[in-house]
């Protein structure tokens, strides 16, 4: 029997310091999601007990799934608060829990730090080389049998699902996760990509590389946007043991 | 003593210039700068890789008429103008539709995953306001993709040194800093008013800090969130442009903003159901018995009135979003029609899936567009017709920019006028300036228009830089701590707003100010609303001066609410200057639209002029002067192409409604 109202319990806390429980009582509307949650809540921050508090942080963008801002755990499993819909989560008026990811260091409430993320693409060059911006005429051609393989790999948000889901990826490692592997063999797959595909290569079997990969499948369970992250590990393992036993034969 | 434009100051510290946002506009300005050797600093509300861009869903135009049907850039430069009701530019829309083909080629080689041919061409499809396969896609999530690829170029350049003027490498500094989660506060404007950088505040700490930028560019999006829900992300409240707008910046054709005609309701926010749907064949309809609660699904099809195919034989679901937008506004809300008995009407696929081969054809073109439905609105897409409704999408009008003609009549490349705000030295493009799609945009140009945007900005900046006699660099460091210190002050004042005299929600307010603009500022405009919605808007002023900052205790961390008050105050001066552009012209043109002022609705009143040329062929330009916006206009460049009838075929006349025959015949486009 669903209520009139949603409840939330929401794990609360600074930089740094220790976590709080809060739980707020907020109206149900038609379509509600965890973000329209959230947005009552600011306009009106009182806890469950009458207790004035104040308003929760958390990052958004786009509320469509698409730019991976929202990224928390939910109910104990890590997803976009977006596409959390109240209706799933709480059929029968059951309490939504709401906590940071754990695996970056929190800043504030819901709202975590994941440059090291966006750092490992720096690391393993996730780019395709270009001459400029000025024209040079049309790209490569390519089939359309390639580009149903890289399109759903272009799709990672960089949202942090895959990372938070894996056992190997914390700060007592340097592993830089699926998503990065899985970004490399986009690279690596693109006709003039192909090109820089050793450096991206090389990248990918030093520290914090491939080798970290404990093989748990965690990853593709959580990723949102269904992206084959284990397949795409097991081709880039392929491809880093091709490029360790020949490589020094091609670098001439 | 180092030359003016060189790299390095005296002491060593990078001359660089200053992007603000990090969507395609601004990144192709910073990957422009950067190959012209001027290092950058990048500020962004959000990572980069996050920001609005990423919702485009459709695609990007561009004429390389692969399908062989003899479309050309000089067509899709007419259909440009056409489709905003010739209200734009013609120059720079010209010089953009011709650089389309080679700015699509330019993102191939980025490496976006496009979709395409047999032969491994591009492929393109159709969107609204053309009869060409103009627009090359990248699945259903194709500004993601071209986001992702400039986001990975400027990544590059993150990881490329500065050199001096002798190519030597500069110790520890990169041709791009990114500043991710900054938030503009102010410009800093020199004597003679030339923005020589900008004040900005790190929201992990609510720490500020003035840079110095020789040229300044702002690539901050739209104003969405001034119509509370809306398809825009929740980071749009146009903040940035208003704070230009305060500080001087002319703010042009703010009273035209663009209703998509197909998004999904929502509590929170108003998702977009692409454009695209259409262009694969999606078609719009209502069951014809106004009382039908029957679900989509179960209505035969002689039971369906297809009323955009009816009324538009010739361009059928695919007329401009203004004209789609009033129609289903006018079916749904005037006429009574409804879906399920909601305020909607059908966008429906479920034909082009009668196969499985049909199925699949649809899952590859469309599975990112129709997945949203699917998980917000919680019903399968392939077998259920979707429900939707029109949401504000776009804004046409932002900060004015220059532009120089050439002697061919388009926009001359390189100039240091192209895509300058009224404050010299500072930049606007994209979604925050106004240039490129007069009173209504056509699908699939904004994603062009921000790329296209960036690449004139670019250049523009480094010849602007060139020219100045004294870098930013150079300057004396108090004009800085001036602007630093008066941010700093009026952010301590907004985050000490506790006790008493502080009793307004600032979020209550937002969503108050949302409805009415939502309401009363949208698909139909009418005078004696809108003058309510002004005398309104100086009361919710008032209230503004009273709203508390929800965190006031909460120093050197995130502080979202107190943030926001600065975001509320910029969204209530943006609402102002639309409502004010939109109560002051008198006609109707692309999106702006006065039924009252609609000559088929009242052919015997003369002052039912429909679009008027001869008074209101003019840019509405607003200056924020004392407490809000005055309006003045200027003419538009109508050098390349002779005004038309803005006709799209339509047939008939809609049919009659008991209780509404003064609105029967709807539409301001004269019937064939």
């Amino acid at each position: 029997m669903a209520t009139d109202t949603v409840t939330l319990k929401i794990k609360r806390g600074e930089s740094g310091g220790a976590s709080r429980w809060e739980e707020f009582k907020v109206p149900r509307k038609p379509m509600m999601n965890v973000i329209s949650c959230l947005m009552e809540i600011q306009k009106r921050p009182v806890t469950v007990d009458g207790r004035g508090t104040t308003p929760v942080n958390w990052e958004s963008s786009c509320l469509e799934e698409v730019c991976g801002a929202c990224t928390m755990v939910i109910n104990g499993r890590v997803r976009q608060a977006c596409s959390a819909l109240v209706k799933d989560l709480s059929p029968k008026g059951e309490p939504i829990t709401l906590e940071p990811m754990t695996k970056f260091p929190r800043e504030r409430d819901l709202v975590v730090n994941r440059q090291r993320m966006f750092d490992a693409l720096r690391a393993t060059r996730a780019w395709i080389e270009i001459d400029g911006s000025h024209q040079l005429g049309p790209g490569p051609k390519v089939s359309q049998d390639d580009q149903e393989v890289m399109y759903p790999l272009s799709r990672c948000m960089t949202c942090g699902c895959c990372v938070e889901a894996c056992p190997n990826y914390n700060d007592r490692s340097d592993f830089m996760g699926p998503q990065v592997i899985s970004l490399t063999r986009l690279y690596n797959m693109h006709p003039s990509g192909r090109m820089q595909a050793g450096g991206r290569l090389d990248a990918l079997m030093g520290a914090g590389g491939i080798s970290d990969c404990g093989k748990a499948q965690n990853c593709v369970q959580v990723c949102p946007k269904g992206i084959p992250l284990t397949e795409s590990i097991s081709v880039m393992g392929r491809e880093t043991i091709k490029r360790a036993l020949f490589g020094w034969l091609l670098k001439g | 003593m180092a030359a003016k434009s060189s790299i390095l100051t005296q002491s060593k510290q990078v001359r660089r210039a200053i992007v603000v946002g990090g969507g395609l506009g601004g990144l192709m300005t910073v990957i422009k700068l950067c190959e012209a050797g001027i290092p950058v600093d990048l500020l962004s509300l959000v990572p980069v890789k996050r920001s609005h861009s990423v919702c485009a869903q459709g695609g990007i135009n561009a004429s390389v008429n692969v399908k062989g049907e003899g479309d050309s850039p000089y067509t899709h430069f007419y259909e440009t103008v056409k489709g905003g009701d010739f209200l734009a530019n013609q120059p720079p829309c010209k010089g953009m539709a011709d650089a389309a083909p080679g700015i699509v080629f330019m993102l191939d080689r980025m490496g976006v995953p496009f979709n395409r041919t047999p032969e491994g061409n591009l492929d393109f499809r159709r969107f609204g306001g053309t009869l060409f396969h103009r627009t090359a896609f990248a699945g259903a999530t194709t500004g993601q993709q071209l986001l992702y690829a400039l986001d990975e170029q400027v990544r590059r350049y993150e990881t490329l040194d500065v050199e001096d003027d002798r190519g030597v490498t500069v110790p520890g500094e990169k041709m791009v800093r990114k500043f991710e989660f900054w938030d503009l506060a102010g410009l800093v404007l020199d004597d003679s008013g030339v923005c020589r950088g900008v004040v900005a505040q790190d929201l992990k700490n609510g720490a500020m800090r003035a840079f110095r930028g020789d040229a300044v560019c702002l690539a901050t999006g739209g104003p969405g969130l001034v119509f509370g829900r809306s398809t825009n992300s929740v980071i749009n409240t146009g903040s940035a442009a208003a704070i230009a707008y305060k500080q001087g910046a002319i703010y042009a054709n703010g009273e035209f903003i663009q209703v998509h005609p197909t998004a999904i309701p929502a509590a929170d926010k108003l998702r977009l159901i692409s454009e695209s749907v259409r262009g694969e064949g999606g078609r719009v309809w209502v069951p014809k018995d106004r009382k039908d609660r029957r679900h989509g699904k179960d209505i035969p099809e002689a039971e369906r009135y297809y009323f955009l195919e009816e009324r538009y034989p010739k361009y059928r679901n695919l007329v401009p979003r203004d004209i789609a937008s009033r129609e289903i506004f006018r079916t749904v809300i005037h006429e009574g029609y409804s879906a399920e008995g909601e305020q909607a009407a059908y966008l429906d696929v479920t034909h082009l899936c009668k196969t499985a081969s049909g199925k699949s054809a649809v899952r590859k073109k469309l599975e990112g567009v129709l997945e949203i439905y699917e998980k917000f609105a919680g019903a399968d897409p392939y077998e259920n017709p979707m429900k939707i409704f029109p949401a504000v999408h776009y804004s046409m009008g932002g900060l004015w920019v220059d532009f120089e003609k050439g002697a061919d009549g388009s926009l001359k490349p390189g100039s240091a006028r192209n895509q300058a705000t009224s404050i010299p030295g500072l930049y606007a493009t994209g979604e925050s300036d106004y240039q490129f799609h007069g009173a209504n945009r056509l699908g699939a140009n904004s994603l062009l228009s921000c790329i296209y945007g960036g690449m004139v900005t670019g250049p523009a900046m480094a010849a602007w830089r060139e020219a100045q006699a004294q870098s930013a660099f150079d300057l004396s460091s108090t004009l800085f701590d001036s602007e630093l210190e008066r941010r700093v002050d009026e952010y301590a004042a907004l985050g000490s707003r506790s006790g008493a005299d502080y009793s307004v929600n600032p979020y209550q307010l937002h969503e108050k100010l949302g409805e009415m603009m939502l309401q009363k500022v949208t698909v139909e405009r009418h005078d004696a609303e809108l003058d309510g919605v002004l005398a309104s808007l100086q009361d919710m002023k008032a209230q503004w001066r009273k709203a508390a900052a929800l965190d006031p205790t909460a120093k050197g961390t995130i502080n979202q609410p107190t943030v926001f008050l600065r975001h509320l105050d910029g969204m209530l001066a943006l609402a102002e200057v639309i409502a004010r552009g939109a109560r002051d012209r008198e006609e109707c043109r692309g999106a702006h639209y006065k039924p009252a002022l609609d000559p088929e609705l009242h052919p015997d009143d003369p002052k039912a002029v429909g679009r008027d040329d001869a008074r209101w062929l003019k840019t509405t330009l607003a200056t924020f002067e004392g407490e809000g916006p005055r309006l003045r206009y200027e003419a538009v460049d109508v050098s390349l192409e002779p005004l038309a009838k803005r006709d799209y075929g339509k047939v008939g006349a809609a049919r009659p409604t008991p209780g509404e025959a003064g609105r029967a015949g709807a539409g301001e486009y004269a019937k064939e």
